[in-house]
């Protein structure tokens, strides 16, 4: 098992290395978002004297540039992917494989990863010369943000590949995806810092596990939190990656039997 | 006519095609109102925080969101499906197919697709616009509705020369999967006045990707804060685009060599 990750992150970074171009322009893309979210708050709090809700300006930029690095990481293959993959027959040859299906998009997107995060590393110097975060680390946040980031690429996995399995059942999901990423953008802390949302949200928001593939990465290097909120914090990462993994089990059971494949 | 002739023929051609899938209709409505909803709240979380951002009111925030909405509707129904074929043809080396029609190639790569249901967003935009309007403490004169008009036909323009280009650009680079994401991207900005962005960043919104154009100005003219001098600008920034944009899809196009033959 731990060849065949060895082996498949090997050929992605080899594959993703050879498209830098390409990976630059939609990383380009992606940035776009957070520095939207930035310069309205950051305009927002200069309005009001510096601060909103007691997060500075600089607190503001340092919470959107490690955004940035969490998205990075927690960018999965997505459900309109699983779309052409059943509507094409190209599930077929991963089914004939050995290993549950998963373990293919996790090695192949884990290796994709670390290509991502080298080229994007320029882009983060760029975004902090830019808007000056205000940022301190200790060693042990900096040790908790680097599990935590794994953490949420395999909370988020889960979930769009529960999501994804959709598509076996009908061909026009997307009502459903959209509806998943709304809600996704709202509760995780995506589009705030999750303080900044009304209390009934952050009550909702503590019993669904998006917040722990978003908001508890970005807030273990910027929220300044206790050791033992940051330890607790990857416990609930442990225990949404259990669940998601339990769900995905049971669901691709079921699914899996009603695909049909024509002509490949 | 002859190009508004042709034009015509493939619109409608595209709207029969899609007319057979009804139920996309209901799908696309649904997918518009939820984002119109979330639109909404994260302009009500803005304000709910802050009075004004930068001098914009709410209701006028609502007109900037309307007008990014309803053109983010005829781009994603009438300009990104056709520019995203040409990318895909150029790669498959199945521009030929355009190439040999006696016609401007140009004109028939820019009119081939049209994707009816997506117009809903233009529905949905315009509602929230109309919101907006009604919400405005001065009210829109006609001289006003005019040049709002006339200035949006202008940002359709400019965004449509902004996708040429890119999309010309499949001539060096194989692989374009990006472009769809860098492009919505970017077009995201365009949900805020272009002011509230530091320097750099506001010019580069407004004269290398025209957003700033598209959405701001025509959303100055709907709530009284247009100069008579940019309408002129956007009008003669829209002419030299659009003549440059031709010139670079020509010099692209001779870099195409077909993959059958």
């Amino acid at each position: 098992m731990v060849d065949f990750y060895v082996t498949a992150m090997r050929t992605q970074v080899q594959t993703q290395f050879q498209y830098r171009a390409a990976t630059y322009m939609y990383l380009v893309g992606m940035v776009a978002e957070p520095v939207i979210y930035l310069v309205v708050w950051t305009t927002i709090a200069k309005q009001n004297g510096g601060q909103v809700q007691g997060i500075t300006v600089g607190q503001f930029a340092a919470y959107y540039i490690v955004w940035t690095l969490v998205r990075n990481m927690n960018i999965v293959f997505t459900p309109y992917g699983w779309e052409w993959r059943i509507r094409e027959g190209q599930f077929s040859a991963a089914l004939l494989r050995p290993l549950h299906p998963i373990h293919y998009d996790i090695a192949e997107f884990a290796g994709g990863k670390l290509i991502w995060v080298v080229l994007y590393l320029p882009i983060a110097a760029a975004l902090t010369l830019v808007f000056d975060p205000d940022l301190s680390v200790t060693p042990l946040e900096v040790v908790v943000f680097f599990v935590a980031i794994w953490g949420a690429y395999l909370i988020r996995t889960m979930l769009l590949w529960l999501l994804g399995m959709v598509t076996f059942w009908t061909t026009r999901g997307s009502a459903i995806f959209e509806t998943y990423i709304m809600a996704e953008l709202l509760l995780s802390g995506r589009l705030v810092p999750l303080k900044l949302m009304p209390e009934w949200t952050q009550s909702v928001a503590d019993f669904l596990p998006f917040q722990w593939a978003f908001y508890f990465p970005i807030q273990t290097l910027v929220g300044d939190l206790p050791a033992a909120e940051l330890i607790g914090g990857l416990g609930m990462q442990v225990l949404w990656i259990a669940v998601g993994s339990f769900l995905v089990w049971v669901c691709f059971r079921a699914s899996v039997s009603r695909y049909t494949a024509v002509g490949n | 006519m002859r190009p508004v002739r042709v034009a015509w023929t493939f619109l409608r051609l595209g709207a029969i095609n899609e007319l057979q899938y009804r139920a996309n209709f209901f799908v696309a409505a649904f997918q518009s109102l939820l984002a119109v909803a979330v639109a909404l709240v994260v302009l009500r979380l803005v304000y709910s925080h802050t009075a004004e951002l930068n001098g914009w009111s709410e209701p006028e925030l609502m007109c900037v969101l309307g007008i990014q909405i309803l053109l983010g509707g005829v781009i994603r129904a009438a300009i990104q499906p056709n520019m995203e074929r040409l990318v895909d043809e150029v790669r498959d080396g199945k521009l030929d197919h355009a190439l040999t029609k006696p016609e401007d190639a140009q004109l028939l790569v820019s009119v081939r697709e049209f994707r009816i249901w997506r117009t809903v967003d233009v529905i949905s935009g315009g509602a929230v616009l109309g919101v907006g309007v009604a919400r405005l403490e001065a009210s829109v004169g006609a001289g006003e509705a005019l040049s709002f008009a006339g200035l949006l036909l202008v940002g359709g323009v400019l965004i449509y020369c902004f996708w040429l280009v890119l999309a010309t650009g499949a001539f060096w680079i194989v692989h374009m999967w990006f472009l769809a994401e860098l492009f919505e991207g970017v077009y995201a900005t365009g949900r805020w006045p272009v002011g509230i962005y530091p320097g750099w960043l506001r010019y580069s919104l407004t004269w290398l990707v025209p957003i700033g154009f598209a959405i701001t100005v025509p959303a100055e003219a709907v709530t009284s804060r247009l100069e008579w001098t940019t309408p002129v600008i956007a009008l003669g920034f829209a002419a030299a685009l659009f003549v440059a944009t031709r010139w670079f899809w020509r010099f692209g196009l001779r870099r195409y060599s077909g993959a059958s033959a």
